[in-house]
């Protein structure tokens, strides 16, 4: 715990010296200074809390309190195997994003970036992170929650001459607060009926308005987690961010939200006092959330928007499989909740892991290119086969390819809805059965995604010159990936010992207390061998391949290569146009579930026996925020203009406002 | 002795009266000075127990502010300012009077409701000072001129002055001046303000402060 206390103290001391320096007139030189205070306080900080992490025994549980001198709450932090489990992707990406960041920053221009207010914001994110994960009382969390949610506000509005980045950060904004409010709301009314803001005092009984709770708690934290109806402020704002930005939002923060739902589960009283509709709710939600996330990725062009709604869909797989944990403990089904509750803690390692890597390639194109359309890029691989290696394998495990870690997170969570029969009642297993084949449309889904990703971007010949002169990073700059890559393959051929670190947490989750612990630990390590199998013949077929290109290079390197163009069906002048587009690659697709997408289809065919021009578009406007926040937002501000008649500018008629409110006081506290 | 009282008491309620049914400035000065007076007269008419030092004291205090030192005071920036005599009430003369006695009667009514108030003071003391509390907050909403508001706010801190003639205690006449002093700094400070208002505005209507609005 001392080693976590000063990784926490040396992320204060670097807020505190780069804010010094965000102080100071902005030059190249404070530039500087801040580039490096700030990354290597914060890369040290995270180096000491995963050492913290892992030094006092992974399933061991520890607190540490101090008084704060404010007249409720307490300083109280607490670290047991769920807070470690969450902390680690939060440490690691910090960690990598830190250096990612440092790399990509490193010429900035002082006239418009204030390095030492970017690196102010970032640790204070980190700050904020860490803190929500071990704070053991209400309003502590509250406090680091609004750190954690403020933070990213500055981090996202980093280009902000860019008028959509400015709207983006608005809109994330609005997005944190609308579900702090559901939050203060739900601890509010817990410390009500607990007389005490501490989680322990929380945790004792179950409360009166136990469904509200559930409810306020769902939205609130799921507002973080981008579930749907509450994503729109994710696909607008991982755009709009600095990449190592978006990594750590994506990779770590969104993760706070299904830690909110995960801690959440303590206060509601013992497991089979709960609804039983609580789990079934958590599983739609969650499956919908997927399902709408990966089809709005699959139409979309911009490839950081893309990664942004598959983040919805991976956070929605991660409830989903809270959602069954909770379905099998109320059914008694050690096998259903163990495997869910695992699937979810387990997906939520890999995701940080590839996700992180896949926003940092995106920056890497990005810087190299000046954009992320991916209807101006392609060929990117000839010209970066580093960096298109590394996306490769990011996703490859995204799109659930063994041997990598997606796959192995996803396998868990299939496997914890196979025993859907033992379940009670015709509708429950027809339920589970449907989620499952939803969960399998996804990951097909999902490998049509990143197929269209890796192959727009990375394949075929550049579309733009862009793409085609673009500045290339030496490789050395690309090693901070490396990080992340390493852990999508090592996290796939050691899955066995990485789903092994997800099973102490099952003993901290209080709601598994129903007699489930024992036949749970049976059914964790019978998972473990069939894992063990899986990585086994995943690494033999890595291997092989690896010995394959190992020939194949041996072969060649005797003979001469000569390369030419593809063969273009017989066109004789082949250009780059005449390949698939963004568009053309989803169109069968965004035919196929355009109703479900909200997908719209635009062609103009050739017609004529000299064709001209044609076109095809496939749109995916957000149907959500264009239908529903957008009016509800306009009504809003109506209703607030309307109000300005009140604020007409008369002295006299401020203090009648105030004459009559005291007289109706006078009369409501009499009456 | 205590039909001396009520009569006092009486005459502050037709000083209110008739500050909101008179249009002139001069004329709301000239009633803020007698309410001043009265005001002193009650302290030195107790209703129970003994005429003592303190009040004698808070009287000639009260007598010397309220009596003569704001209204000489606020003539002195009326001449100085040269404004019109008459201070243009927004809502006519009827409806100020009405509002009053409005006001008397929620206050007659209130006094019925809270259980307390018979027993800790005099009859027609609580209905009266509640009464001039909202003649002086009418004034202030429905005087145009920024001088008649702060004789407005002088009649609403009387109305509070006289809820406390039956609470106070031993030594609580240390409490009443501290208040008295608070009273002088605040017309100070509006009458200074007003000062201002005049010069930047070439009139003290604080209609025209809508130009400040956003």
């Amino acid at each position: 715990m001392d080693t976590f206390l000063l990784a926490l103290l040396l992320m204060a001391a670097g807020a505190l010296l780069t804010g010094v320096v965000a102080l100071r007139p902005v030059s190249h030189a404070t530039n500087r200074t801040a580039n490096f205070i700030g990354p290597a306080s914060a890369a040290a900080a995270c180096l000491l809390g995963v050492y913290g992490l892992f030094s006092g025994g992974w399933s061991s549980a520890e607190s540490f309190m101090l008084p704060w001198g404010l007249p409720f709450g307490a300083f109280a932090l607490g670290l047991d195997p769920l807070s470690r489990l969450f902390l680690l992707p939060v440490f690691a990406l910090g960690f990598t994003c830190a250096l990612a960041g440092c790399i990509s920053l490193r010429h900035s221009d002082p006239a418009e970036h204030n390095l030492g207010a970017h690196w102010l914001f970032y640790l204070l994110l980190l700050l904020g992170m860490t803190c929500v994960m071990t704070a053991r009382d209400a309003l502590f969390f509250m406090l680091s929650w609004e750190i954690m949610s403020l933070s990213p506000f500055f981090l996202i509005d980093f280009n902000d001459r860019d008028r959509a980045v400015q709207d983006a950060s608005w809109v994330y904004l609005v997005a944190a607060h609308l579900g702090a409010v559901l939050l203060i709301a739900f601890f509010a009314l817990l410390w009500q009926e607990c007389d005490s803001t501490l989680f322990s005092a929380m945790a004792v009984k179950a409360p009166v308005h136990g469904t509200a709770l559930f409810l306020l708690a769902l939205l609130g934290f799921g507002a973080k987690a981008g579930l749907a109806p509450l994503h729109v402020w994710l696909p607008e704002a991982h755009p709009a961010a600095p990449s190592h930005v978006s990594a750590l939002l994506s990779g770590a923060m969104l993760n706070a939200g299904l830690y909110g739902i995960i801690r959440s589960l303590d206060f509601f009283g013992p497991a089979h006092e709960m609804p039983g509709w609580w789990g079934w709710l958590l599983m739609a939600a969650g499956m919908l959330t997927a399902l709408m996330g990966i089809l709005k990725a699959l139409a979309q062009s911009n490839l950081k928007r893309l990664l942004a709604y598959s983040s919805v869909e991976n956070m929605g797989l991660m409830v989903m499989g809270a959602g069954i944990g909770l379905v099998g403990i109320h059914t008694g089904s050690a096998w259903t909740a163990a495997l869910g509750f695992a699937g979810c803690l387990f997906h939520m390692l890999n995701h940080s892991a590839f996700k992180g890597l896949l926003f940092l390639c995106a920056g890497e194109v990005l810087h190299a290119t000046g954009t992320v359309d991916m209807t101006k890029l392609g060929g990117i691989q000839q010209r970066m086969p580093m960096l298109g290696v590394l996306f490769a394998l990011g996703a490859a495990s995204i799109a659930c390819l063994p041997p990598f870690n997606g796959f192995a997170g996803e396998f868990v969570l299939s496997l914890s809805m196979l025993r859907s029969l033992e379940l009670p009642g015709m509708e429950q297993k027809i339920a589970m059965l449907a989620c499952l084949t939803g969960l399998m449309l996804t990951s097909g889904l999902s490998a049509a995604v990143y197929a269209k990703a890796y192959g727009m971007t990375f394949l075929g010949q550049a579309r733009t010159d862009a793409a085609a002169h673009l500045h290339a990073p030496q490789n050395r700059f690309l090693l901070p990936l490396v990080i992340p890559a390493a852990a999508c393959v090592l996290g796939g051929l050691f899955a066995p010992w990485a789903f092994s670190m997800v099973q102490p947490t099952l003993d901290f989750i209080p709601v598994m207390h129903a007699g489930l612990i024992t036949p749970a630990a049976g059914v964790i390590s019978s998972t473990e061998s069939l894992l063990a199998r899986i990585s086994l013949i995943g690494g033999a077929a890595l291997a092989l391949v690896v010995l394959f290109a190992l020939i194949r290079r041996a072969l060649l390197a005797r003979r001469g290569i000569r390369r030419g163009p593809v063969w273009g069906c017989g066109y004789q002048y082949g250009t780059p146009r005449i390949q698939y587009s963004p568009a053309s690659f989803v169109e069968p697709a965004a035919r196929i579930f355009g109703g479900v997408m909200g997908t719209t289809v635009k062609t103009e065919k050739p017609a004529g026996l000299f064709p001209a021009p044609v076109r095809l578009d496939v749109d995916a406007p957000d149907v959500v925020r264009g239908r529903f926040y957008a009016p509800l937002f306009q009504l809003m501000e109506k209703g607030c203009n309307a109000l300005k008649i009140l604020q007409n500018g008369l002295v006299n008629m401020y203090i009648l406002y105030i004459l009559v409110t005291l007289v109706a006081l006078l009369i409501w506290g009499i009456a | 002795m205590s039909s001396l009282f009520q009569f006092v008491i009486l005459l502050l309620l037709v000083t209110d009266l008739i500050m909101l049914w008179s249009g002139r400035i001069l004329m709301l000065i000239r009633l803020s000075a007698v309410q001043g007076v009265l005001l002193a007269a009650l302290l030195l008419l107790p209703v129970n127990g003994a005429l003592d030092a303190e009040h004698v004291f808070l009287a000639a205090a009260v007598f010397a502010l309220k009596g003569v030192g704001f209204p000489v005071f606020l003539r002195h920036v009326c001449h100085k300012l040269g404004i019109e005599p008459m201070v243009r009430p927004r809502l006519g003369r009827m409806y100020p009077l009405a509002a009053g006695l409005a006001g008397l009667a929620f206050s007659l009514w209130l006094e019925g409701r809270i259980p307390a108030v018979t027993d800790l003071f005099p009859p027609l003391l609580f209905p009266v000072a509640l009464t001039t509390l909202f003649c002086g907050l009418i004034l202030v909403v429905g005087c145009a001129k920024a001088l008649a508001q702060v004789t407005g706010y002088l009649v609403v801190e009387n109305g509070i002055f006289i809820l406390g003639i039956p609470l106070m205690t031993e030594g609580s006449v240390w409490f009443e001046l501290s208040i008295l002093l608070d009273v002088f700094a605040a017309v100070f400070v509006m009458a200074i303000a007003i000062n201002h208002i005049s010069s930047a505005f070439d009139s003290i209507d604080v209609a025209r402060f809508r130009n400040l609005r956003d």
